[in-house]
């Protein structure tokens, strides 16, 4: 088990400082704390254990201090503000952990953009010195970019020239699609290990400013201070976020709210998701003094680290059967209260909080079948879990019901943008819309007559078609499924997000296994070895 | 300045002449150089007639002409050393393949930065030095510094050719850059770190002469052995030089000791005739040798591996055959290493990625002999006190042994006993003050400040009482 729990209280690699609507997030990396033994963490360089810090010190800034209108991402080691991921963690690590690394810390930079876009938690990225790969692909994840000019400080990205693989957190994407740098030019960018600096960057939109060195802190703060003075309060104080605790027995893992039950023969889990038990907050300051024991926080941030238990310690799991129990008159209840309260900063905190864990589930390289039963709470939020399953199996039963809650109007985006009845219903929007707007709560031959199960399975049948189905998908090749399935959980449009998790993460992860890279005389094989890489100069 | 006048004023043998872009690039950049030096060179001695050598030739005696100049007029040459048409690259990966005669693409890039750096280096320590002249020991000591200065000039001149030469626009954009960052600049600094402190007083100069400028040496001795054919001639030539600057640096550091081991034998406290006492001279020892190994980059360097793979940094003396494997493949390095438990243990390490600590344990042979030749002046005189060379873990923040705390001797020690020892191995302000309040200008002809022994012998066979510098 990986505990993802963190806290600034022990951080090894990152300094948290508030001043007032103001966070000054610096990155001090402790060479000697890598996640795993066998390498140093030099120049600032990141691993799976520094990005969980990162990751945390997001949420606590988004949930404990709403007071924080900007932040200021930094470096407090004066020689370096990021040399990016680890090379040496990179090609140590298996491919499976480097996929999920490369993941984890993709969406880690998402919800930077997230608090952005929709906390109105805004983000400077003062780069103070040297910024190599992951970590300008860090600072691309800011609002704005400022760069230290002393002739010698440059943002690169020098994956390809020097290690033969890509940028692969966002960083080619975010290039041309959030920054929008002429693609020549970022051609020329991602091919110049030694990066651009000074004016160049900002002429070619690279970074957004350039100052001095002896105005360097000044001129970042002043910014700081200008953008925080434009923007809202969110709140004076927030609510605190304990860690995440989980039983274990065997291959069991028990939240509060959510199961896991891992079968390693069988290589799949069931995932079982509780809904809410008892009184719930009903507006803003009522969930302002429960905090995060009302379920709808607790229960979407223990299913957050179920997946990341899956994703990082269960590599053999390929499928995950959902279950979804509780009472979906209480769940659709909460979610009415959250949808009528968004304008209060914490139930929009919350919300979006749900919809990022949905992603994570839509990003899981894992086959995914809901099981709706008598049993099952297939409500509203629980319903968009479903609905981001591979397949659906429901009882044809009167005890079955699908209700439609009012988050699935949009509130609870995929990562492309769709909400996850546009996604399924993309031959028919206006059904999609229709769904939407009237939120049916339909139950046996009309679950299957509104399109929201893949099989509805008469009770005689049932224990036979599921146990045929799931035994038939773990069958299948891995690597097949993992494709097949990102490419059709994603439906019509694309965009920056998409892009990164699609066609970026896609190519990286083809780059990680070819012997160009990773081969015994591979680019990032050897890199920092004595003899130089050799390649297959086929292009394909 | 016309192309005419131009090639008239810069010796060379790299056929400027002919060289159209070369000279185009040289006619926008001299300018920009002059001004630099007037502003920020040795600026108040630019009127003064300095008894100079001037690079005028390669060959035997060419290299070393001699005749008063003031230092703006110094004719600051381009040169390359003689070498074989045909040479082959004889060390890394492309062993036994053709040197290079233009940059391969691929290695552009990285050519470029090992050049910058190299090259900004070089008007950097002149920026360093500016002041030191108005409280020069003697006219012989203040006719050395010039000579190290135009020197340097001229070594950065060597760089800016390559870089005019061989690397396109970009490598003039460079050539300019290095002219506008200065040495303490906060906000447009020197590339290395230890180019930004001043410089002020002679003892400080004559051990940044011993041990920084060795340092140069040796990095331009792993660039000689470069593929790339123009930087290994370049820097060849540039070496001869750079042996006169060790020399001014050995020799400074020498007298001084001299002279203290002198007043010591004769009975006399060094403080009280201002002179140096020999602890105060260990402490600057102490710092600039230890400061000077941290600018060969870390022990265990990926950068240093690739570069030796490439061909671009040989080790010292590769062309002479003098290690086995000219692949550098089969070896591994035995490097101490400090472990988390507080101990020092050896781990062996690909040859390849220690060749920063190849070049740093030739180095410190080096400077060993040097202490020693330093030790036979008081040896001779009779006393018994000795000066030492510090073990190479001592205080240093570059590398592996950086983040650590080690005693002179080379014992792992805690941060208690270094905060409390610290002021008996490096100089302190009150060292420093002391140093300064010894620095008296004397200009007399055959004069020395008291601190500082005579030389054994003046400069191209003029006597020590020659005048070296004409004051105007």
């Amino acid at each position: 088990m990986t505990d993802f729990n963190r806290h600034p209280s022990s951080y090894h690699h990152w300094q948290l400082q508030i001043d007032g609507d103001i966070a000054h997030l610096r990155m001090n990396v402790d060479p000697a704390h890598p996640f795993r033994p066998g390498y140093e963490l030099k120049l600032n360089s990141y691993d799976l254990g520094v990005d969980m810090e990162l990751a945390d010190a997001i949420q606590r800034l988004r949930f404990e201090h709403p007071e924080v209108k900007v932040v200021v991402l930094g470096s407090a080691q004066e020689r370096a503000f990021c040399a990016g991921a680890n090379i040496w963690m990179l090609a140590e690590s298996s491919h499976p952990f480097k996929v999920n690394f490369c993941k984890y810390t993709n969406e880690t930079r998402l919800s930077l953009e997230d608090a952005s876009q929709h906390s109105g938690l805004k983000s400077i990225c003062a780069v103070n010195a040297a910024c190599a790969g992951g970590g300008y692909e860090l600072a691309l994840a800011c609002d704005e970019i400022h760069l230290v000019d002393d002739n010698n400080s440059a943002v690169s990205l020098p994956e390809v020239p020097l290690l033969g693989v890509l940028p692969g957190t966002g960083g080619l994407t975010r290039l041309v699609d959030k920054r929008k740098v002429r693609r020549d030019r970022a051609d020329v960018f991602c091919t110049m290990a030694e990066g651009v600096r000074g004016k160049k960057a900002v002429a070619w939109g690279l970074v957004d400013a350039t100052w001095k060195k002896s105005q360097f802190a000044e001129k970042v703060t002043a910014r700081a201070r200008e953008l925080a003075a434009a923007l809202p309060t969110r709140a004076p104080r927030g609510v605190t976020l304990p860690p995440i605790h989980f039983r274990r027995d065997g291959d069991t893992y028990a939240w509060t709210h959510v199961r896991l039950q891992v079968e390693p023969a069988a290589r799949r889990a069931t995932l079982t998701v509780h809904g809410p038990v008892g009184e719930q907050p009903r507006d803003g300051a009522g969930y302002a003094a429960v905090g995060a024991s009302a379920w709808a926080l607790q229960c979407w941030r223990e299913l957050d680290d179920a997946l990341l238990q899956l994703r990082f310690d269960h590599e053999e799991v390929g499928l995950i059967v959902l279950q979804t129990r509780g009472d979906r008159q209480a769940l659709l209840q909460v979610e009415r209260d959250l949808a009528a309260n968004r304008s209060h900063w914490l139930c929009n905190e919350i919300l979006l909080q749900m919809a990022r864990t949905l992603r994570r589930f839509d990003l899981m390289a894992r086959s995914s079948y809901a099981l709706v039963d008598a049993d099952a709470c297939c409500a509203g939020a629980f319903l968009e879990l479903t609905l981001a399953c591979d397949r659906i199996y429901a009882l044809d039963s009167d005890r079955v019901q699908m209700a439609i809650g009012p988050l699935s109007q949009g509130l609870l985006p995929m990562s492309h943008g769709l909400s996850r009845l546009q996604n399924r219903f993309l031959a028919r929007p206006e059904h999609a819309a229709r769904l939407a707007a009237e939120m049916p709560t339909s139950t046996g031959a009309e679950i299957d007559e509104q399109g929201l199960c893949t099989y509805l399975l008469d009770p005689v049948d049932w224990d036979d078609d599921v146990r045929i189905a799931l035994e038939e998908r773990v069958s299948l090749s891995p690597d097949a499924l993992t494709g097949m399935e990102a490419s059709l959980r994603f439906g019509g449009v694309e965009n920056c997000d998409s892009k990164i998790f699609g066609r970026l993460s896609a190519w990286q992860n083809w780059i990680f296994t070819r012997p160009n890279a990773t081969g015994d005389e591979g680019a990032l094989t050897r890199y920092g070895a004595p003899e130089s890489a050799k390649f297959d100069w086929r292009r394909t | 300045m016309s192309t005419v006048d131009l090639e008239a004023k810069i010796p060379n043998n790299v056929g400027l002449r002919d060289n159209k872009r070369l000279m185009m690039a040289l006619e926008k950049w001299q300018p920009k150089f002059l001004d630099w030096w007037t502003k920020l060179g040795p600026t108040d001695f630019n009127q003064d007639q300095v008894y100079l050598r001037t690079a005028i030739g390669v060959g035997q005696g060419g290299w070393a002409h001699f005749d008063y100049v003031k230092m703006p007029d110094y004719r600051w040459g381009i040169f390359l050393a003689d070498g074989p048409a045909d040479r082959k690259i004889h060390f890394g990966d492309q062993l036994g393949e053709k040197a290079w005669q233009e940059v391969p693409g691929e290695f552009r890039n990285r050519l470029r930065r090992l050049i910058v750096t190299q090259g900004d280096t070089e008007p950097a320590s002149v920026e360093q030095q500016r002041m030191l002249g108005h409280c020069c020991p003697s006219l012989y000591d203040l006719r050395s510094l010039f000579q190290v200065n135009v020197e340097e000039g001229r070594h950065l001149w060597a760089m800016v050719y390559l870089l005019q030469t061989y690397f396109g626009a970009d490598g003039r954009d460079e050539a300019e850059a290095m002219l506008e960052r200065h040495s303490g600049d906060q906000d447009n600094p020197r590339i290395l770190q230890a180019f930004n402190y001043p410089v002020t007083n002679w003892l400080d100069f004559f051990c940044f002469t011993t041990f920084m400028d060795r340092d140069g040496k040796y990095q331009l001795a792993s660039l000689a052995e470069s593929s790339f054919d123009p930087l290994a001639r370049t820097t060849q030539f540039m070496l001869a030089e750079e042996a006169y600057h060790l020399q001014t640096g050995e020799n400074g550091v020498g007298r001084i000791i001299k002279r203290t081991g002198e007043i010591l034998a004769a009975g006399k406290d060094p403080r009280a005739v201002g002179a140096i006492p020999l602890d105060i001279v260990q402490k600057y020892i102490n710092f600039w040798f230890t400061g000077s190994m941290d600018l060969f980059g870390g022990e265990d360097s990926t950068n240093a591996a690739e570069a030796f793979a490439m061909g671009l940094k040989g080790r010292y003396r590769e062309s002479d055959g003098i290690y086995k494997d000219p692949k550098a493949l089969s070896a591994s390095y035995s490097l101490e290493v400090p472990t988390e438990e507080g101990k020092i243990e050896k781990r062996d390490i690909p040859l390849r990625r220690a060749m920063n600590a190849v070049l740093l344990d030739a180095y410190i042979a080096d400077c060993k002999r040097i202490v020693e030749r330093w030790n036979r002046d008081l040896e001779k005189a009779g006393v018994q006190q000795r000066v030492y060379l510090p073990d190479h873990k001592f205080n240093r923040h570059q590398g592996v042994y950086a983040g650590y705390r080690f005693a002179p001797d080379g014992k792992l020690i805690d941060e208690a006993t270094w905060t409390h020892e610290h002021t008996n191995w490096l100089p302190t302000q009150a060292d420093r003050d002391y140093v300064q309040s010894c620095m008296v200008r004397v200009v007399e002809p055959g004069k020395f400040a008291n601190y500082i022994a005579p030389p054994a012998q003046g400069v191209n066979d003029k006597p020590i009482d020659f005048e070296y510098v004409l004051f105007h």
